[in-house]
């Protein structure tokens, strides 16, 4: 069977439906390949995975009509209190607060579980015109020619088109057949990530321990009772806590939580999370794009993943979508250089921001530490601060892509 | 490809032996390496386009967010050399004929435009010729070609008997100043060697004034002109109001 479609998206997960919604929306048809088998129809049930949105993914997601489906679902965090944790001690007092009543934009950011982000876009998808969903099918090989760009499905199907995106992640098979290197490597700390029920509500507040260890970020889950954890340990004792019961679990959070919402308990499945960096040594190639972890794997936790890959997403079908109504070819060099130009820098400094930015600037000032939070919302991630600051030393100017600003293309 | 499907396959070429073919197939993949030979064109492409595009759909009632927004109408590229305009006007829908004066410039553009699955009417031809021959067109295309022409009043009044009542004339040029000069033979030729030397007759270029009093003698009624600027730093053109110093683009219509 052969199938032809403009825009070939070998990823299913966000990035690849969030691409391939903005890209029909303007008219471009799109194949989207997933490995994963056809989702079942019965949504999930709850399991403990979360995003934190930021602002500008919010926006991104309204612009390509998927917030409506998900805004009853989602947990706006409407502060973050920081403070200095000791371990064995729980949390100094909170010695910071930042209210989202001191900026303009409303909440600081979202809360938004998995299942219900994913249902949203397979819903989305499939009430496009425009968009293939091929699920179960594995891609074998790609091949670029002089008038587009091939790939062989493992079930023989051959699709063809004028580029292809992978958003198949920090193992990107469509980088590693068009021969972009990665570089990487760990930081010898694995983020374990779960879900409690606690006593006493959280009032949309996202609370951030900096532990010798690592952070401890409690993130507002919706119903004011459950919040998602994301604890990052060194290896070792991340691995010994993972291997004990939910009671033993459970006993050794508890210190590091501290008793301020009362009595806790699990209430989700317990994930583990290594940190390491994955970056792909060019975002594109002869008729070939990577976008999120397949382009730059920073930080595999509570999403912040997601906020960098929307920014991916919003770049990229900015400059494919203005190449089409120019009449130029959507896979040639001019927009696919002009998409690495815009994203690479800010990727890549982000994902250094996890390693070689930490050297350059003290991680001990609180003010950083706290101007990273307000940038992106929540979570230890995004030093949205020092970002600022290595952009205006670049020369920089942050240009943000029209959908991120909540616009249509 | 094989040289047997090459002898088969490119259009237009006829009795060409394959050595040609190849020779045309290796300079379509220089008129159209973004990084080569024709970089210059490529980087002020993307705002050429920009300003063609927006003018059409302006004076034509199309709405550029629709596929195929231009369908219907006929449209002239002058000077199309490998393409780089005829190809994204095709795309777009317009019916499009090709013409350079320069006959290798034809086979590799039929050859590209092949690859790319468009269909271009592609003609070793100039403005005048086609005038005479009595062709009409919606839109002519008339960039980068009037500051090498001997006698831009003949070529322009050509330009003007093809359009047809209604029709569009896109026409860019370069300005005569110090600053024109400064950048496009001393910079472009010269130092950061853009371009061959000798590209340009610096004598030739046309300030916007004596275009737009060379367009209304040719009988065309100019309606809007910009500047193309150039930014060193981001190394992006972009469409400027004020800035015709250099590079600028004018829109004029047949009534």
């Amino acid at each position: 069977m052969e199938m032809q479609a403009d825009v070939l998206i070998v990823g299913g997960g966000l990035n690849g439906p969030a691409l391939a919604l903005a890209l029909a929306q303007a008219g471009l048809s799109v194949a989207v390949i997933d490995a994963r088998p056809a989702p079942q129809r019965a949504e999930a049930g709850f399991d403990g995975r979360a995003y934190a949105l930021a602002i500008a993914s919010k926006r991104l997601l309204q612009a390509i009509g998927v917030w409506r489906s998900v805004e009853a679902q989602v947990q706006p965090i409407l502060r973050i209190k920081t403070s200095d944790g000791r371990p064995g001690q729980g949390p100094a007092p909170f010695f910071l607060t930042f209210d989202a009543d001191e900026i303009e934009e409303g909440p600081m950011g979202y809360m938004l579980e998995d299942r219900f982000l994913y249902a949203a876009f397979l819903q989305a998808m499939r009430a496009t015109d425009g968009i293939t969903l091929l699920s179960g099918e594995k891609v074998e090989a790609q091949e670029v020619t002089a008038a587009g760009v091939s790939v062989r499905l493992a079930s023989g199907k051959t699709l063809t088109g004028r580029l292809l995106v992978g958003c198949d992640g920090r193992g990107s098979g469509v980088a590693e057949r068009a021969g972009i290197r990665r570089l990487g490597w760990g930081y010898g700390q694995t983020a374990l990530v779960t879900a409690v029920h606690h006593e006493k509500p959280h009032e949309g507040t996202a609370y951030q321990y900096f532990m010798p260890s690592g952070p401890l970020a409690i993130l507002p889950l919706p119903g004011g009772h459950h919040s998602s954890i994301v604890w990052s340990e060194t290896e070792a004792v991340a691995t010994e806590i993972q291997a004990l019961d939910d009671a033993g679990y459970l006993e050794a959070l508890k210190p590091r939580f501290g008793g301020f919402l009362g009595d806790l308990s699990l209430a989700g499945e317990r994930f583990t999370y290594p940190l390491s960096l994955s970056l792909a040594e060019r975002f594109v190639e002869e008729r070939v794009a990577l976008v999120g972890d397949a382009a730059h794997g920073v930080h595999p936790i509570a999403g912040q993943g997601l906020n960098l890959g929307l920014r991916d997403v919003g770049a990229l079908a900015e400059v494919v979508v203005n190449a089409a109504r120019r009449g130029e070819d959507i896979g040639s060099a001019v927009p696919l250089g002009e998409y690495q130009r815009w994203r690479r820098f800010d990727a890549t400094a982000l994902a250094l921001g996890m390693d070689a930015v930490n050297r350059i600037f003290s991680n001990d000032n609180p003010v950083m530490r706290l101007g990273r939070d307000l940038g992106m919302g929540v979570v230890n991630a995004l030093p949205g601060l020092r970002r600022r600051f290595i952009r205006q030393a670049a020369g920089l100017e942050g240009e943000l892509p029209r959908l991120l600003t909540g616009r249509k293309l | 490809m094989s040289d047997a499907m090459h002898a088969n396959t490119a259009p237009g070429t006829g009795t060409v032996d394959a050595a040609e073919v190849a020779k045309f197939e290796a300079m379509a993949a220089e008129w159209w390496d973004p990084n080569g030979k024709f970089k210059p064109l490529h980087n002020m492409n993307p705002c050429r386009l920009d300003y063609i595009t927006r003018q059409i759909a302006a004076e034509f009632g199309r709405d550029l967010t629709t596929q195929q927004p231009f369908a219907g109408l006929r449209l002239l590229d002058i000077g199309c050399g490998g393409g780089l305009l005829s190809e994204p006007m095709a795309r777009l829908g317009a019916t499009v004929v090709g013409a350079d004066a320069a006959p290798r410039n034809i086979p590799v553009a039929k050859l590209h435009a092949e690859q790319s699955g468009l269909t271009i009417d592609y003609r070793n031809t100039t403005a005048e010729a086609l005038a005479e021959a009595g062709e009409r067109f919606d839109v002519v295309l008339n960039m980068e070609v009037v500051e090498h022409v001997s006698d831009p009043l003949a070529y322009l009044t050509a330009c003007h008997d093809l359009l047809k009542p209604g029709g569009l004339m896109i026409c860019s040029t370069l300005n005569r100043n110090p600053k024109s000069f400064a950048m496009a033979i001393v910079g472009a030729e010269y130092v950061m060697r853009w371009l061959p030397k000798g590209t340009h007759d610096w004598q030739k270029f046309i300030t916007p004034d004596e275009l737009y009093d060379l367009i209304r003698r040719a009988g065309l009624d100019p309606v809007d002109r910009k500047g193309m600027v150039f930014n060193p730093i981001t190394w992006r053109w972009s469409i400027s109001d004020r800035d015709l110093s250099v590079n600028y683009v004018t829109a004029s219509l047949r009534r």
